[in-house]
């Protein structure tokens, strides 16, 4: 096998203690996350040459590069605060590989999360999120919109168009619980029946309170290298195979065909850079703050037509042991969302499943993972294309 | 109770709150192509001309998508509840998001044929809201 001078591989992955974690600071959940992403990788922190991380919405920081670098006790050669919103931790991997493939650093530390459940109450996330930019502070705050009343224009629009039913919204929300049943580190475990999450309490209609993500405290932090640095570690490394991005719309209100977001050009994007088409990945983590949006992601991440993503998440299909299990680690829904960083466990997990390290819920040989974030209302969107193998799917 | 959230308007917004104030709906129309668009943006997004307009619209539209909000985001919206969000396709192209009014949430639905009308929430300024033409329509 050749090494080439510069490519980037993914050595290391941690999380702090995810669900209701008391007691601990964002920089503190953060710390216990990138502690155990640098043991994963087999080095020490004055290894690390690179940062990068997310804003908080728990901590007003000029620059949270700086702070955490800082706190960390780094001092990077190149550091970043990157802000996608929910896709931010998709956006974070396709940067650190940059940076080391153009040479800038040679070992990044990505690292976010946050104490958001711990931090306030639960009626002040809900107020701060609300009014914390995903409406538009002019012509949508003022008529109330929750945030999930903005993805629930989606699914009201969908339900018409296609005729998606709340039944299938529950299985999406259904499925990724049972694999947060077989993740020990997931916030939300027992198991849920479509029942359960129809005759939870209405939201904002269709959604019930189990269609949206729940609020928790946690970090995520993975370790990108130099291949040759990776060289002899005990832990498979795991290679970038494709990426892209996409924007369709700032705000919902403004976006005349809500149905089909800017994952259409950020999907196409990855395949088109991996070489593969959506029949060759075998798990795919896709982003689920609210159960429509991994209907709609399916679609026009090209699973399946547009449409049909109601229809394609019945059956088992997504759920564990399915011919496509989703987001494996329990997501948003069931799993963590510690906010603004909650996608990032979604990468962690696609890492994890290509190292064969998933325990119970491991997808059998998977060798591709498509990662999805999704930031905004449904409006940036971010995708990578993660593979066991240095090149493609092996013959 | 808690105040309603207000509209701050900056200078790109300051027509469509005056416009309000004065019981209109005025939305940006592109003097290049004539074509509308909101929410107001720096260039117009159909031919990327800076040359923007505000003209007055018919506030005729219909129901492209709708929620009924059953938990309120904040306490200034807890007396309101249930209340219908709802995103209005205006006739002349625009979309926007709105409350729909003076009906039933129940009965809401996407199709419906819509009017604009204002809900005055303070001195002088004043928020336009839909209301159905015919609650039997579709
Ligand atoms: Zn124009």
């Amino acid at each position: 096998m050749t090494i080439a001078p510069h490519r980037a591989v993914i050595s290391g992955i941690g999380e702090s203690r995810v669900g209701r974690v008391p007691g601990r600071s964002a920089l503190q959940l953060q710390a216990d996350a990138a502690l155990a992403a640098a043991a994963d990788a087999g080095i020490a922190f004055h290894d690390i040459d690179g940062l990068m991380t997310t804003p908080l919405r728990v901590e007003r920081w000029n620059m949270p590069a700086g702070v955490v670098a800082h706190q960390l006790g780094l001092k990077p050669n190149y550091l970043s605060t990157v802000d996608l919103a929910g896709a931010s931790g998709v956006a974070m991997i396709s940067q650190a590989v940059q940076a080391i493939e153009a040479g800038l650093c040679h070992t990044v530390l990505c690292v976010a999360g946050q104490n958001l459940l711990s931090h306030k109450s639960r009626a002040d996330a809900v107020k701060s999120m609300a009014e914390g930019g995903s409406a538009h502070p002019q012509f949508e705050v003022p008529y109330g919109p929750l945030v999930p009343s903005l993805y629930a224009l989606i699914a009201q629009r969908h339900m018409h168009e296609f005729g998606t039913t709340p039944e299938q919204l529950a299985e999406v929300a259904v499925a990724i619980r049972q694999h947060a049943g077989l993740n020990p580190n997931a916030h939300k475990r027992d198991p849920l029946t479509i029942d359960d999450v129809l005759s939870s309490r209405m939201i904002t209609t269709p959604l019930h309170v189990l269609d949206c993500a729940i609020v928790s405290d946690g970090a995520a932090a993975v370790i990108v290298t130099r291949q040759d640095r990776a060289q002899g570690h005990k832990t498979k490394p795991v290679y970038l195979h494709g990426q892209g991005f996409g924007l369709r719309h700032s705000h919902i209100g403004e976006h005349k065909d809500i149905t089909t977001t800017g994952a259409v050009e950020s999907g196409a994007a990855a395949f088109r850079s991996a070489g593969v088409t959506p029949a060759d990945i075998d798990v795919a983590q896709i982003y689920d703050c609210f159960t429509i949006t991994v209907i709609v992601e399916l679609e026009d991440l090209g699973f399946c037509p547009k449409g049909e993503g109601g229809r394609f998440v019945e059956g088992g299909r997504i759920r564990p042991g399915g011919a496509l299990p989703i987001t494996t680690h329990g997501g948003l829904l069931s799993g963590g969302h510690p906010g603004l960083p909650g996608g990032f466990f979604h990468v962690v997990e696609a890492i994890r499943q290509l190292r064969g390290e998933a325990g119970q819920r491991q997808v059998p040989d998977a060798e591709l993972a498509l990662v999805h974030g999704n930031g905004g209302v449904a409006s940036v969107h971010a995708t990578l294309i993660l593979g066991s193998q240095p090149h493609g799917r092996a013959p | 109770m808690s105040e309603r959230p207000q509209p701050n308007p900056d200078p790109a917004t300051a027509p469509y709150w005056t416009g309000a104030s004065q019981r209109q709906l005025v939305m940006p129309q592109c003097e290049a192509c004539e074509a509308f668009h909101f929410y107001p943006r720096t260039l117009c997004p159909h031919c990327g001309s800076q040359a923007i307009r505000w003209s007055p619209v018919s506030g005729f539209g219909s129901i492209y998508s709708m929620t009924v909000v059953h938990r309120a985001p904040s306490p200034a919206f807890e007396g309101l509840v249930p209340y219908v969000v709802g995103l209005v396709a205006l006739d002349e192209g625009p979309h926007l998001m709105s409350n729909i009014v003076n009906c039933e949430p129940a009965d809401v639905h996407i199709g419906q044929k819509v009017l604009a009308t204002f809900l005055e929430l303070s001195d002088g300024v004043a928020l336009p809201v839909f209301e159905p033409i015919d609650k039997k329509s579709s």
